[in-house]
């Protein structure tokens, strides 16, 4: 096969084994289904089955009416955007009566499906808590005992709600408003699942903590709401992971996630959004950093069909610290429209983003970010790196970088490049043995090593396979 | 000497870049065990001559051939000859950001070999060439040529030849960009990895290089061909004389390199 031929193969093979391995989908067996379409109803049926207290009903129904009311967003990828039929969607599917404790109280066939994406083997090596959640409620809970001893509550949002109503009254929707933006009033008024964590004063949750999404049924609209509150002094890691059967109509995946560190505590948040390709992904994530706290947004984007999603970190205490580190893979179809937003409200503050993409055949990537700094913030730096990687002509890549400084004394960096997969680079490599594909791999990988390495080994080791997988295709 | 056993034979060789005729006809032949050097001024054609014996997609051979090992070269691509002991050492080896030394190594040297070599044996088989080559253990660690001094790359192009242990080794300005302690060490790499099954094509620019590492054959490029060849004595000549003996061609000031 000749150069050219094999690199095209290699392009279209681009997440060619997706379906077999997360593509699959389970037969339909559910406690409840709404009917498709969005009304004052169905929120308030939502609302009733699970027994919510007043406050969130009607938070719930004054989101939606901002939802109603709110244009759609008039930049990012308006026609994909306008494609979205809202009353096409399913906004709530109870998949089962009650949440498991251990796995032999999950519904069999949604077990299967978990077993399949090896997640209680993942539990089993190397979490301290997991949460399984299927279209919109959580199946299946676990959190080690000795972290439980120690006071730390990790919980779907809905239990949270229940058990811990004064915690999550005092901060929910305290990050995130629900008139953010549309996709936000969106979630405030249908949510279900996400998870909810506490982490006492000092505590430090040196394990990771996951959260796991999956999407079943066609059509459907998940929409968690996740909450993490870091006492002073503490720390937790939380990851999250999600992935979708393959359809050819699209379903639509809108969560909410908001952070609250408080006073030197230390939250890491890493995100391995693996949806399949007929998947909207429209997230609002934002954290609140207060005084010597340090907030990090792990953040690696492979699936979807349209992501839009900008991480932030509003800087709000003297020395608070925010990163995000961003990856981004865009094949055919995809378009990842990611970035970070940095708010230095505070002297002192220091953040860094780095986003890397690749587009390839034909897939699309966007950096889209925002660096602002407020009146009084004074003496803080802000370094901002984004590294675009193209892999054909077909190809595109962006940046859209906004800065707001309001203050003088401030240090701020920003460096972009984009670059093609080097024929030097695929060259020098070959020259040494490996072929195309093997060098293309190499390259690739290397590109994305400031992320991976700052991943859990388990999940640096995956990546590396889902990337060598796409890149290699079935060019043996 | 040796047994004269041609293991890169060039014919007639022309070669274009972009519709642009770079090589207008080279001949030469390197037998097994024989070093040559392969001089001339800069644009005359010598980095093409070692890009398209390597497989450089963007070198089009145009007329004549190239035989290695008394194969046609024409049909496989770069991998395919490193796999059968073509080696190019780079005159601007290119950075790999991300792919640490030793991996980038490992990786080439099981691709070379055809067979993974177990870690332990790998390691002690790079810890004795890093320390020939007076490199630190950290250098591994490091991304591939990122933010390299133009001594370490060079000493990792050594390094790489002296693993994957090639039978005919293009050394492309191997000497540019070095001190002259750096020149020595590198120097020495190359002598001690030359035997007699093996064949060296040195392309240099300037002498300086053969007063360590001894030519039995120098050649003058020029305009695309090979215009002049003698012993290692045509060296010295053309140091002391440059270019211009060769050609009747008014003297063009040739640029400095640093």
């Amino acid at each position: 096969m000749s150069a050219e031929l094999t690199r095209n193969a290699m392009l279209h093979e681009v997440g060619a084994d997706y379906d077999q391995k997360y593509g699959f989908s389970d037969k339909e067996d559910y406690t409840f289904k709404s009917g498709r379409g969005l009304t004052s109803e169905i929120v308030t049926k939502i609302s009733q089955m699970k027994n919510e207290p007043e406050w969130m009903l009607k938070f719930r129904l004054r989101a939606l009416d901002i939802f109603h009311k709110k244009p759609m967003p008039t930049w990012g990828n308006t026609k994909l955007l306008n494609d979205i039929d809202f009353q096409n969607i399913f906004y709530y599917i109870k998949p089962s009566e009650k949440q498991g404790k251990n796995w032999d109280e999950v519904p069999e066939g949604i077990k299967n499906t978990f077993d399949r994406l090896g997640i209680p083997e993942a539990e089993r090596k190397f979490l301290a808590g997991v949460t399984a959640q299927y279209e919109s409620e959580v199946v299946y809970h676990s959190i080690r005992e000795d972290l439980e001893k120690q006071g730390v509550i990790f919980l779907d949002m809905d239990s949270g709600l229940r058990e811990h109503e004064d915690i999550v009254r005092e901060h929910f929707a305290t990050v995130i408003p629900a008139a953010d933006n549309k996709f936000s009033a969106l979630n405030s008024a249908v949510w279900s699942g996400g998870s909810f964590i506490w982490v006492p004063p000092g505590v430090r949750v040196e394990i990771p903590l996951q959260a796991y999404f999956r999407i079943n049924a066609e059509n459907m609209g998940q929409f968690e709401r996740t909450l993490i509150i870091a006492e002073p002094g503490s720390f937790v890691h939380y990851i999250e992971g999600c992935t979708a059967p393959t359809y050819s109509t699209d379903s639509l995946h809108s969560a909410v996630v908001e952070l609250i560190a408080k006073k030197g505590a230390h939250i890491r948040y890493t995100t391995i959004q693996n949806w399949s390709k007929n998947v909207y992904n429209l997230v609002t994530k934002r954290a609140v950093a207060h005084e010597d706290s340090k907030v990090e947004w792990i953040d690696g984007n492979l699936g979807s069909k349209l992501t839009m999603k900008y991480p932030a970190i509003y800087l709000v205490g003297p020395r608070a610290h925010g990163e995000v580190l961003s990856v981004a893979l865009a094949g055919e179809d995809q378009h990842q429209d990611a970035g970070a937003k940095m708010v230095h409200a505070a002297p002192d503050t220091t953040s860094i983003i780095v986003s890397k993409s690749i587009s390839k055949a034909g897939g699309r990537t966007s950096y889209r970010g925002l660096i602002k700094a407020y009146p009084g913030a004074t003496n803080i730096k802000s370094s901002v790196r984004c590294d675009a990687l193209l892999m054909d002509e077909i190809s595109r890549s962006d940046t859209y970088p906004t800065m707001e400084i309001d203050e003088k004394q401030v240090t701020i960096e920003h460096e972009a490049t984009v670059s093609k997969v080097g024929e030097e680079q695929l060259f020098y490599l070959m020259s040494r043995g490996l072929t195309q594909a093997e060098a293309t791999t190499m390259i690739v990988n290397g590109f994305f090593e400031p992320f991976t390495k700052e991943l859990p080994l388990e999940y640096a080791v995956e990546l590396n396979r889902l990337i060598q997988m796409e890149m290699e295709g079935s060019v043996g | 000497m040796t047994s004269r056993e041609p293991i890169l034979v060039i014919k007639d060789l022309h070669v274009a870049v972009e519709d642009k005729q770079i090589l207008k006809g080279v001949n030469l032949t390197i037998n097994k065990g024989e070093v040559h050097a392969l001089m001339g001024r800069n644009g005359s054609g010598k980095s093409t001559l070692g890009y398209t014996l390597m497989g450089h997609p963007r070198y089009h051979i145009t007329q004549g051939k190239v035989l290695f090992k008394g194969k046609d070269l024409s049909e496989m691509t770069a991998d395919e000859r490193a796999r059968a002991g073509m080696y190019l050492a780079f005159q601007y080896p290119v950075a790999i950001p991300g792919v640490s030394v030793s991996n980038f190594l490992r990786a080439s040297v099981k691709a070379v070999r055809g067979q993974d070599v177990p870690v332990k044996e790998f390691r002690k088989e790079l810890k004795e060439h890093l320390t020939k080559l007076g490199v630190k253990e950290d250098f591994l660690s490091r991304y591939v040529n990122d933010g390299f001094s133009g001594g370490e790359k060079k000493r990792l192009e050594i390094l790489q030849m002296a693993l994957m242990k090639p039978q005919m080794a293009l050394l492309d300005e191997t000497d540019s960009g070095l001190d002259i302690d750096a020149l020595k060490t590198v120097s020495a790499g190359i002598t001690a990895l030359a035997g007699p099954e093996m064949g060296i094509l040195l392309i240099t620019h300037y002498q300086r290089i053969l007063n360590y590492v001894t030519p039995q054959f120098v050649h003058v490029m020029q305009d695309g061909q090979i215009v002049l060849s003698g012993s290692g004595e045509l060296a010295h000549k053309l140091e002391a004389e440059g270019y211009d003996f060769v050609t009747k061609e008014p003297a063009v000031a040739t640029q400095s390199r640093t």
